[in-house]
């Protein structure tokens, strides 16, 4: 291809043509070599700063003797040791007497309740929805229907053992059966009846036979008039608040299967000041008793 | 002789993949299983066709055929890349689009996320990469490829690396590492498909008329064989059987993680930096009729970059189990890096002193100028967000993805619209193409979806990170997870909508191409010339 004439630079080319394409002879430009050496100073002066070099007994430490494993655990005492008066008041009070403390209760700005608020965000959120106000499974906690009681201390007993979590031996713990290996269709669907009549859902029809049913079946742990007992967690059947959905097809799958909902113990994982602020943040939220 | 001995193989080929789809142990498998007999299927009935005809003549001239292919592959996988990545990131701001229910979980974010990346950089990238360097080669050799139809091989055994990738990523088969997903028999495969690529390369540059190597194919041959290395050693697996997808990797632990981002980190040096490069070097000066601004640069920042890029990987590990040492080594070198990148800006750029009038007249070289602001930025800022305290705020963030499309639709795909646009009145024997208003539709189109894009990115990811880090007084954390996801929703809006502006582009690039291959409006057929190889 024909070239354009250009104007005539002040370097050379270095001779070569490939494809019509040629290379000027220019120098590196200063700055940029200047910034390289720049960058390698630095480098090495943080090379000698820090951990660096990987030797047969360890890695050279750095003049700053810099870790950051270090660098968290020092962070994590700090906050500790200056937290560490009210994290005490907290262990050695009554629980439902920690919110009005002086000096680690009230609302919002308490000690106990943002510490509560943060381990909720972080742990519990995922299944309670960070409004805590539950999901499909996993109950709300700004309600007052509870199914294992919403005492402070029943709740600091919810978080600290779990739910049907087995490796705690004190885990709360029940099994409802599945009646669909007992009962027939037929049954299930009068049952099904029956408990959806006790609210006055779905236009759900009590029958003689479903009460039966109930009364034979049920009754022992949900009470005969369906109110529950919160000893062995068993839902109340008689308000408007279901964990799993109240229609015809879904309280079938409950009734024939049954349900096991699994909540962990938090015990091993947070320390007994956090269970504590958690259980007087869920006990703030509207239901508490 | 040769036709049978081909058909024979075929045959046994699809013998075995038949055997395969019998005993597959899962869905994954069996599909990759029926690709491939159909694949070897096809190819065996044309080569039993061809059993009895005269050897064809040897062809001579440069061998483009196969560039065309690649053009075409190349915008193709490119609007598939793009088509799928603007569908996920509005399933980020909007979940159902999941369409979990109707479609079984099949096309969850999960899937389609890999499905997404191995589009753009595989298969978009790596298909501009290999016609690219297919041009580059012959030109700046002026030599024929090498090794005759191997070339075709390589061409089409990468488009079955892609389309096993994708099919099974979709079915559930994943390594789950990053970039490497495929599993070991799709890696095999691409091994094999490989080595006939460095054969291809390295046997034109090893037969070239031409005294010296050119600093494109320093490039080009760099990120090949590093390629190469990175891909086997990331990829070490020893499969559960061989009629299953399921592998176990030969790493554990920080180990493991540690191979994963030397890969990782290196498929973004050698595959979206050093490759991309050796385009650059030819088509800016081709496009600008200049020379390349110092013979010296190129080769000081070639050899820095290639050092010190490899590296830098332990960046993505930064307050991990990764030692402290192997932490600081990863952070020194990405910023001694920062200079050797900046030489590939330094040369792309001043090649155009004395020629920056063009810009105003010629939307393609803009297209190219704009790409290596963009590879600027993106390697000042990688550099910057591989120093630890930074890296604290901007790690697993949506900065980060901010960084890596600057890069890619920014210096990637910019760079490869501009050599597309170079190679296909060239390729189809066209005066000019088309239309170069579409040129400049797509330019705007292109540069204010990825400003759209990357400035979302940014807002998003330090606010994220400065939400994920606040705490209170008493040293409380402020805020849920969730609460951060809520407070991006406008801007993930945003960065979809930067997305459909880049696919709309693209798509209008698409059209201009295809009419100038059938020779449409300005784009007249030039008088017949044969090419010949300078002498």
């Amino acid at each position: 291809m024909a070239r354009k004439p250009v104007k005539k630079p002040e370097v050379e080319t270095t001779g070569h043509s490939w494809d019509g394409i040629e290379e000027y002879n220019n120098p590196l430009p200063r700055w940029w070599l200047w910034t390289t050496y720049l960058t390698i100073i630095w480098g090495i002066g943080y090379a000698i700063a820090y951990p660096a070099i990987p030797l047969p007994g360890g890695a050279t430490p750095g003049l700053l003797g810099y870790s950051s494993r270090g660098e968290v655990a020092a962070d994590i005492a700090a906050v500790e040791a200056q937290n560490a008066p009210l994290t005490a008041r907290i262990n050695e009070l009554e629980l439902a007497a920690i919110s009005t403390d002086d000096l680690v209760g009230g609302e919002a700005d308490g000690f106990a309740y943002n510490g509560g608020r943060a381990v909720f965000q972080t742990f519990c959120a995922q299944c309670h929805g960070a409004g805590a106000n539950g999901a499909k499974g996993y109950p709300s906690l700004i309600d007052d229907d509870w199914l294992w009681g919403g005492s402070i201390e029943d709740i600091y007993t919810t978080v600290n053992h779990g739910i049907r979590y087995e490796t705690d031996l004190d885990t709360r713990t029940s099994q409802m059966p599945a009646f669909g290996e007992f009962l027939n269709k037929e049954e299930i669907s009068g049952l099904v009846q029956y408990v959806g009549s006790l609210s006055g859902i779905n236009g759900a029809v009590e029958t003689e036979d479903g009460k039966n049913l109930f009364l034979d079946n049920c009754a022992a742990c949900h009470a005969d008039d369906g109110t529950g007992d919160r000893f062995v967690g068993a839902p109340n059947l008689t308000d408007a608040i279901w964990l799993y959905g109240s229609d015809e097809e879904t309280l079938t799958e409950t009734v024939t299967y049954a349900r096991f909902g699994v909540m962990p113990a938090w015990s091993g994982r947070l320390s007994e000041s956090q269970i504590r602020q958690a259980a007087v943040y869920i006990h703030s939220l509207g239901g508490g008793e | 002789m040769q036709h049978i001995i081909k058909a024979v193989v075929l045959g046994a080929i699809v013998l075995a993949a038949a055997f395969a789809t019998n005993f597959a142990r899962d869905l994954s498998y069996q599909v990759s299983a029926i690709i491939i007999i159909l694949w070897a299927g096809i190819l065996f009935i044309r080569e039993i066709g061809k059993i009895g005809n005269a050897p064809a003549p040897a062809e001579t001239g440069y061998m483009d055929g196969v560039v065309r292919a690649g053009v075409i592959a190349t915008v193709a996988w490119g609007i598939t890349g793009f088509s799928v990545g603007a569908w996920i990131a509005f399933q980020l701001a909007f979940p159902s689009m999941n369409l979990s229910e109707l479609t079984n979980g099949y096309l969850n974010f999960g899937r389609l996320r890999p499905l997404h990346t191995s589009a753009v950089i595989f298969a978009f990238g790596g298909n501009a990469l290999i016609a690219t360097s297919f041009y580059v080669v012959q030109r700046t050799s002026a030599a024929r490829l090498f090794g005759g139809n191997l070339a075709w091989f390589v061409f089409w055994g990468y488009q079955l690396f892609i389309v096993l990738a994708a099919f099974s990523y979709v079915l559930g088969a994943s390594q789950s590492r990053e970039y490497a997903e495929p599993e070991w028999y799709i890696d095999i495969w691409l091994t094999i498909v490989w080595v006939a690529y460095l054969i291809v390369f390295a046997g034109t540059i090893y037969k070239r008329k031409e005294p010296h190597i050119y600093v494109a194919n320093w490039f080009y041959l760099a990120f090949i064989i590093t390629i190469a290395m990175l891909h086997i050693v990331n990829n070490l697996a020893v499969p559960v059987s061989i009629f299953g997808s399921k592998s176990v990797s030969l790493f554990s632990g920080v180990q493991d993680a540690m191979t994963q981002w030397w890969y990782g980190h290196n498929a973004v040096g050698f595959f979206l930096t050093a490759g991309f490069l050796g385009m650059m070097y030819y088509f800016v000066p081709k496009q600008a009729d200049r020379p390349v601004f110092s013979y010296k640069l190129s080769i000081v920042h070639f050899w820095a970059l290639i050092f010190l890029y490899i590296w830098a990987g332990p960046h993505h590990l930064h307050y991990t189990a990764l030692p402290d040492w192997a932490q600081t080594l990863g952070m020194v070198m990405s910023i001694i890096l920062w200079m050797p990148s900046w030489g590939g800006m330094i040369n792309g750029l001043m090649t155009l002193s004395g020629a920056w009038d063009k810009l105003r007249t010629d939307p393609v070289l803009r297209i190219m100028v704009v790409s290596i602001a963009f590879y600027g930025m993106s390697t000042f800022e990688g550099p910057m967000m591989a120093i630890k305290a930074v890296n604290s705020l901007s790690h697993y963030t949506d900065w980060t993805i901010g960084h890596v499309h600057s890069g890619a639709l920014g210096w990637n795909g910019m760079i490869t619209f501009g050599a597309l646009y170079f190679l296909t009145p060239k390729l189809w024997g066209r005066e000019r193409l088309y239309s170069l208003k579409l040129v400049n539709y797509h330019f705007w189109l292109a540069t204010i979806g990825i400003v759209l894009y990357a400035s979302s990115m940014w807002v998003s990811g330090i606010m994220e990170g400065l939400m994920w880090r606040e705490v209170d007084a008493q040293g409380f954390l402020v805020n849920s997870f969730a609460d951060t996801v809520v407070a991006k929703f406008a801007l993930l809006v945003t960065r979809g909508t930067g997305g459909l502006f880049y696919l709309t582009g693209a798509l209008i690039m698409a059209y201009n191409l295809r009419m100038t291959m059938i020779g449409a409006g300005a784009a007249t057929p030039k008088q017949a010339t044969t090419a010949v190889p300078a002498e």
